[in-house]
């Protein structure tokens, strides 16, 4: 049973590259759920009910890690053995955390402005960056191997994705 | 309902006995039960031939307790000793209620839960569920003839872990063996979308009595996966009741009505939406016991107006919902409308504009839930073949997470997360030499403790004492099928462990249930035991009979000793559950439940490589 949890690439079946084919990883998902689901194992004995619980449980965290470009980036990392450093490594080029300041600016203002306009659009572009910003990572991690740069990606995509986070919450304030 | 027949004779179980299993829909209004039978789903009736059963329990002063209609009829005479949609209270304490002001019941505002002080006693609201519960196990086990196996439960999608945890509490103090609880949109979706087979994305917009959910699916071929979910537990028919009586009491110049007028003025209100939704124009007339009189008209749209901004609160989950789950309104293929309380015209046609098409309204909105739940039931007990089941992927609704520093809440698992879920969290000390840790488990999306609900408290004490920060206690929140939370702290660096089901601080005790248990049970006392050894015998039959078709399957996976084993194994349950002690019953399950683990596990393992080997095969063909 362990070895079957070692790697979730290979639980779905999958090459272990950043890149990865979402319908085949999905399918492999529910296959896999239709097998483990405590709903198949309701009326057998707690034993299998505990089993399926862990297994199903299992499965949703490792689909859920490699469906997210962010966490199968971290967690490619991982199998390679770079740790991202979210809290302590902060260094980032003034560019960027130029951009980063600039945003939070005018997510600040929007959001007391009530600007859903605004919101909306901040919301647009953060997604384009954050596609461009995948597609790097894709290519730092499969073809050019440099982990170091795709650690300093992974670490741009969470900045990005806690801005989006901002954002959605804003936007739900707004609506209440 | 004409469904489609999900079953064929030759696909189910068969020659196994065909197990009892019933799907329950707990309303706040009225509560029902359905089953599977030959194939096809089809709610219960009472021995008057009705399907609904009022939610209403009254407690009498001989210690008769009356449910459903019997019950309703006293509402007016006697409102402080019935008590009508106690769902409203489940897992609540006296603040989160609503309208409290204009309830006729005696509040005793307890820990955790509110309670009612009625001619029988002070009742926690669990205990006013569990009769409505009993009366529709009952009317099932009468019906189906025999001891039901289990039953889905539904619950509001939107429920959280307390009020969850209430409701499993009262099924359990019914005498129910809970299967599972059940989302009702997602109950809904199972039996609307295998009805009319479809595919894409639904939503289903769900307002009852008490309850509003907003539930997005994605339906493929026997997939359901619930993308998103969101809703408000505290808004249903009954505030547009409410709304309505407001406007009954401005209109005639009433202020300060009696219990029993206020009762009646309610029960009137009630009665004219329900007429406003074929008619345009409604009188109402009533003289009270106060010797004032009502004679008002009111119009369709006057009574839209004065309820417009209820059925907008329903906005603003919709898009929610649709944002988390990353679509726009014209993404929706169709919206499933279910609760009684979306006949009414003005909010079909709020969520028509909002989703720029015709709400699906060819399914009863007040069967739907019950005959999903059925169907559900019928898989989980076991009824039907694995190849033939649809899966079922349903979410959390709320964040669950911890305070820490400051009065904040720290999310640990999101909402809309797909269960069964576990992660787990890092906190360490942050004194020298502390050697107990506090936590404070929380479920909801605000910042602040204050804005969320608390779950649960508990401690993790006999951290060795080490410099601030160097111990590492992880704290592993587990998410079961059911959508109830268990929470484990752990200190990695000696093992020192604490777990908590969250279950105290809202749901009910251990011992408080075995409390109710007993005193519901003390004039059948014979019965209960009786019952309790039929239960063991049952589960112990159910047992043997799974593992042993296990081992016809998968015989080969054990050694001739651990075969042998647990053959034994099985022997000494048969005979115990052969004889008449529930208890040694109970003992001899435990102890084959610990030497058919491995064997279970084994068996899992190969069943996933089975699932693994398929994708290999399209791996090599690439």
């Amino acid at each position: 049973m362990l070895d079957l949890k070692q790697d979730y690439f290979a639980l779905f079946g999958l090459a272990p590259s950043y890149a990865v084919d979402l319908d085949r990883l999905e399918q492999a998902y529910l296959d896999l759920q239709a097998k483990v689901h405590p709903d198949r194992f309701a009326h057998l004995s707690d034993a299998e009910k505990r089993l399926s619980m862990q297994w199903a449980t299992y499965a949703n965290e490792a689909f859920r890690t490699l469906k997210s470009p962010l966490e199968r980036g971290q967690y490619v990392l991982e199998l390679k053995g770079v740790d991202p450093e979210f809290e302590t490594n902060t260094a980032m080029s003034a560019e960027f955390l130029m951009e980063q300041m600039e945003w939070r600016e005018a997510l600040g203002e929007a959001r007391e402005a009530g600007d859903e306009d605004t919101l909306e659009e901040l919301a647009r572009r953060i997604r384009r960056d954050g596609k461009a910003l995948v597609e790097q990572l894709g290519a730092q991690l499969d073809e050019q191997d440099d982990l170091a740069a795709a650690a300093d990606t992974v670490r741009r995509m969470k900045f990005l994705e806690k801005l989006q986070h901002e954002i959605n919450d804003a936007l739900t304030a707004l609506e209440s | 309902m004409a469904l489609l027949q999900i079953s064929e004779p030759g696909l189910s179980t068969a020659p196994h006995q065909h197990r009892l299993a019933a799907g329950i829909d707990l309303g706040t209004t009225n509560s029902l039960v359905a089953t599977v039978r030959n194939g096809v789903p089809l709610c219960l009736q009472d021995e008057e031939g009705r399907i609904l059963l009022p939610s209403v329990v009254h407690y009498l002063p001989d210690g008769q307790v009356a449910v459903g209609r019997k019950a309703q009829v006293a509402q007016a005479v006697d409102p402080r000793n019935t008590i009508v949609s106690v769902k409203r209270f489940m897992g609540r304490g006296l603040k989160d209620v609503a309208h409290v002001e204009t309830m006729p019941y005696d509040f005793v505002d307890a820990e955790g839960m509110v309670r009612l002080r009625t001619v029988q006693g002070v009742k926690s609201p669990v205990e006013v569920s569990a009769e409505v519960l009993r009366d529709l196990r009952i009317r099932a086990e009468r019906s189906l003839g025999g001891e039901l196996t289990g039953a889905v439960i539904t619950v509001p999608a939107y429920f959280d872990d307390a009020q969850r945890q209430a409701t499993k509490d009262a099924a359990r103090l019914a005498g129910i063996n809970v299967l599972r609880l059940l989302n009702e949109p997602t109950a809904a979706a199972i039996a609307y979308g295998l009805e009319n087979a479809s595919e894409g994305v639904y939503a289903v917009y769900d307002l009852g009595g008490g309850t509003f959910d907003l539930s997005i699916l994605r339906l493929s071929r026997g997939v359901f996966e619930v993308v998103a979910t969101s809703g408000d537990a505290s808004l249903g028919g009954d505030d547009f009741d409410h709304r309505l009586f407001c406007w009954i009491l401005d209109n005639a110049g009433i202020s300060l009505p009696s219990d029993r007028d206020a009762r009646r003025l309610l029960m009137k209100a009630r009665e004219v939406k329900e007429r406003l939704t074929s008619d345009d124009s409604v009188p109402i007339r009533l003289t009270l016991d106060s010797g004032d009189e009502v004679d008002l008209t009111l119009d369709r749209s006057v009574f839209a107006d004065i309820t417009a901004t209820l059925v907008a609160k329903t906005l603003k989950p919709m898009k929610k919902a649709l944002r988390d789950a990353g679509l726009e309104p014209e993404d929706v293929k169709g919206v499933v409308m279910v609760g009684g309380a979306t006949r009414m015209p003005h909010v079909q046609k709020t969520v028509g504009d909002f989703f720029g098409q015709t709400p699906l309204t060819n399914l009863d909105p007040d069967t739907v839930v019950a005959i999903g739940a059925a169907m559900q039931a019928n898989i989980l007990a076991g009824n039907r073949a694995a190849e033939d089941e649809w899966l079922l992927l349903d979410v959390i609704p709320l964040s669950l997470g911890v305070e820490t520093m400051g009065g904040l809440a720290e999310k640990i698992i999101p909402r809309n997360s797909t269960i069964p879920t576990a992660r787990a969290q890092d906190f360490t000390t942050f004194k020298d030499g502390q050697t107990a840790m506090a936590f404070h488990v929380l479920q909801g999306e605000r910042e602040l403790v204050s804005a969320c609900r608390s779950l649960a408290r508990f401690e993790l004490r006999g951290i060795p004492p080490m410099v601030a920060g160097a111990a590492r206690i992880r704290v592993t929140f587990q998410v079961d099928a059911d959508g109830l939370l268990s929470v484990t702290a752990r200190e990695q660096t000696t093992g020192t462990e604490a777990t908590v089901q969250v279950k105290p601080a809202y749901g009910l005790a251990d011992d408080e249930i075995t409390e109710m248990l007993k005193s519901g049970f003390e004039h059948a006392r014979d019965d209960m035991e009786l019952r309790g050894l039929k239960e063991q015998q049952v589960e112990a039959e159910r047992v043997i009979e799974a593992t042993e078709k296990a081992l016809l399957a998968d015989g080969n996976l054990l050694s001739d000793a651990e075969r042998a084993d647990l053959d034994a194994a099985i022997a000494a349950l048969k005979s115990a559950a052969a004889g008449e002690d529930a208890r040694a019953i109970k003992i001899q399950l435990e102890s084959f439940n610990r030497a058919s683990n491995e064997f279970a596990s084994r068996r899992m393992d190969k069943s996933i490589r089975q699932a693994l080997a398929g994708h290999k095969i399209d791996e090599i063909r690439l």
